[in-house]
């Protein structure tokens, strides 16, 4: 009987010894314990012997196997399933009471038997444009009952205004609007100040300083000042609304909400809607404000002009129909920022990963409406020829 | 050739050698200035079943969390698997590999299936191949009864089904001490029952030393070989020792009233 060389050391405790019987069979017999902390190196040695080897049939000899766990029980199945590539049987022997308690516990019988690993399927392209389709229309469906569902809340507030939870409208006015002013106001400013210093360079050549003025606050009350604010509010206020009530939706606080007779949309949508509508186009007046005041910086330390000269001038440019469509677009702005976090926010499902996504998507989502809301009041000012 | 010290290990009941593996010394633990537990101390022996019980809020989550090396002490040692880690950070890394831990809602990690769940320590601390990872997932989750459920998410899965696969993730690398944070909480009664059989078998067969907070008495009754009682007013232990005697035996009524089940 040539006896294999390969006797391995693997650990102090456990180790295994290999060798041909008469019959050509391979067998294996595992000394000490077979476990969590030899089982790697256990597996990889036998792999390359069975390779190098290629048995027809190899016999695991338990007999003098002191301790398994689960590690050790893969050992195993690791050289049933090898054996099954090879089409070579395989035999465990001499198994002692202890360890084939283990082995029944863990049906080591019908373990490896399964094949291939059960990943996750991937289908075909066709069921995934289905489903693809089928989500999207799901989705649809979903907003135009959340809009429906918002403009009856809605409707229901303005009749009957005391439901409207004063005390979280109010705290809502505050976080979107109080708390932005600080970083609204410095954005502006800046946005304001490198308008003038950008139009100055191409200004001064011909001498038309003074119309930096009105530069600088015509674009920022009409376009730039809405969509800037709109933009800041949408980053710090939509992704907390859809982080909030999505943390609320997975921990089954709205459920809670609605088994007390609440409607969550009375609840969470409307005092954030109601604060965000009133406080935006106001902020939204504010960083008009700032930008002048970065234009008017810009203005008298670079263009010589005086401080009177610029405010006559940007009073001059603007009319009331100015700030009152930047005002307007605020309340707009305001409203699709505050319904698409809330919307977002009901969407969530899942745990932590569906919360972010819904943040993620309430801020792509809403300043994707802004800037499309946006074009489309351009193209009916030009049709009207405002 | 028989394996007759493997056969005894399996056959009498608890592998247990009386030395300590967790001891805690004078230990004093609380949140800012309000201190929960007083100068507590007591040890966890090798392969026994140590429960944790007492009042809710009286801090036995926050005594796991000390053990665990997540919360500091604001006085006092504590020693896990011989080790001191009351002040030495660069202990528990070490330490914590020989522990598994099951926290009160399962933990699971949303974006990843169970069985990634359950693979994440195997990739991370072994270098068993892919596919004996494949194997050894499907056999621990079998043992917590999740067969078939590999491939769902934790967000798809009950509660109870959580838990189990909490358990799964926790005896993963068949940690030396498995820590259990009400385990059986909002659990039916038959898989609570199974529950207890799987930490009464992992503790035969594997050896493992098993630290449990619960306050379910048909448990305690049925798994506990010690157990330590905490007060929210004493600040500290009121009752050590077997279950059952302290049931019968014990001096202080509120500790027999709790293990009588009255009022
Ligand atoms: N992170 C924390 N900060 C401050 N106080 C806490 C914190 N966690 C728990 N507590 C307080 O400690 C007390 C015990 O809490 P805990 O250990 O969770 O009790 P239980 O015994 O029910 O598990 C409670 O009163 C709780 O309010
Ligand atoms: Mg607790």
């Amino acid at each position: 009987m040539p006896e294999d060389p390969v006797s391995s050391p693997s650990d102090a405790a456990g180790s295994y010894h290999a060798s041909r019987d008469t019959a050509g069979a391979l067998v294996i017999r595992f000394l000490g314990r077979l476990a969590a902390d030899n089982a790697s190196s256990i597996i990889r040695e036998l792999d390359s012997l069975l390779a190098a080897e290629r048995p027809a049939m190899l016999i695991a000899d338990l007999g003098e196997l002191r301790q398994i766990d689960d590690f050790g029980v893969v050992v195993l199945v690791g050289l049933k399933k090898a054996m099954g590539t090879l089409q070579g049987r395989f035999e465990i022997q001499n198994v002692e009471a202890g360890v084939s308690e283990i082995l029944a516990m863990h049906r080591f019988v019908s373990l490896g038997q399964e094949g291939g690993a059960g990943r996750r399927r991937s289908a075909d392209i066709f069921s995934r444009l289905g489903a693809r389709t089928i989500a999207a229309l799901r989705e649809t469906g979903y907003m135009l009952q959340f809009l429906g569902d918002t403009c009856v809340s809605s409707w229901h507030v303005i009749r009957h205004p005391r439901v409207l939870r004063l005390g979280d409208t109010l705290t809502n006015m505050q976080r979107v609007g109080v708390d932005a002013l600080p970083i609204v106001g410095l954005i502006s400013f800046l946005l304001g100040l490198i308008m003038a210093f950008m139009s100055a360079v191409q200004l001064q050549q011909f001498g038309a300083n003074i119309y930096v003025a009105s530069l600088v606050s015509l674009s920022m009350t009409r376009e730039l000042g809405p969509i800037m604010t709109a933009i800041i509010v949408a980053g710090r206020s939509g992704s907390a609304f859809a982080a909030e009530i999505g943390s609320m939706k997975i921990s089954e606080e709205i459920d809670a909400l609605t088994t007390m007779g609440f409607d969550p949309h009375i609840f969470l949508v409307l005092p954030r809607l109601v604060a965000a509508v009133l406080v935006v186009p106001f902020l939204t007046l504010f960083s008009d404000l700032f930008a002048i005041a970065g234009g008017l910086l810009v203005g008298i330390t670079m263009l010589d002009l005086t401080v009177n000269n610029y405010i006559d001038q940007t009073l001059a440019t603007l009319d009331l129909f100015d700030v009152a469509l930047g005002f307007f677009k605020g309340a707009v702005f305001a409203a699709l920022i505050a319904w698409t976090g809330c919307l977002r926010g009901f969407q969530v499902e899942g745990g932590a990963v569906g919360v972010g996504r819904a943040t993620t998507s309430a801020v792509v989502s809403s300043i994707f409406l802004i800037i499309l809301s946006d074009s489309i009041v351009v193209v009916i000012l030009r049709y009207w020829e405002w | 050739m028989s394996n007759t010290e493997a056969k005894a290990g399996l056959e009498t009941k608890r592998p247990m050698s009386g030395e300590p593996v967790i001891q805690v010394r004078e230990m004093t633990a609380g949140y800012g200035s309000e201190i929960l537990l007083r100068r507590l101390t007591f040890e966890v022996r090798r392969g026994e079943i140590f429960v944790i019980l007492g009042g809710s809020g009286c801090g036995k989550s926050t005594l796991l969390k000390h053990l665990i090396g997540l919360n500091t002490p604001l006085a006092g040692d504590i020693v896990v698997n011989g080790r001191l880690i009351t002040g030495h950070e660069e202990v528990l890394p070490q330490v914590l590999r020989e522990c598994g831990v099951l926290f009160q809602g399962g933990a699971l990690f949303g974006s990843m299936t169970l069985a990634e769940n359950v693979a994440l320590p195997l990739r991370e601390y072994t270098d068993l191949p892919e596919a004996h990872i494949d194997t050894l997932v499907k056999m621990k989750l079998a043992l917590v009864s999740l067969s078939g459920y590999e491939n769902h998410l934790p967000s798809e899965i009950s509660g109870g089904m959580k838990k189990r696969a909490g358990l799964a993730r926790a005896m993963a690398l068949n940690p030396q001490i498995l820590f259990f944070d009400e385990p059986s909480a909002g659990l039916d009664p038959i898989t609570s029952a199974e529950l207890d059989q799987l930490i009464l078998h992992l503790n035969r067969t594997l050896g493992t030393t098993m630290v449990i907070v619960t306050h379910e008495l048909a448990s305690i009754f049925s798994v506990a070989d010690r157990v330590i009682m905490l007060d929210k007013r004493a600040k500290g232990i009121v009752a050590e020792g077997d279950p059952r005697h302290l049931q019968e035996h014990s001096k202080n009524p509120y500790v027999r009233r709790f293990f009588n089940r009255e009022a």
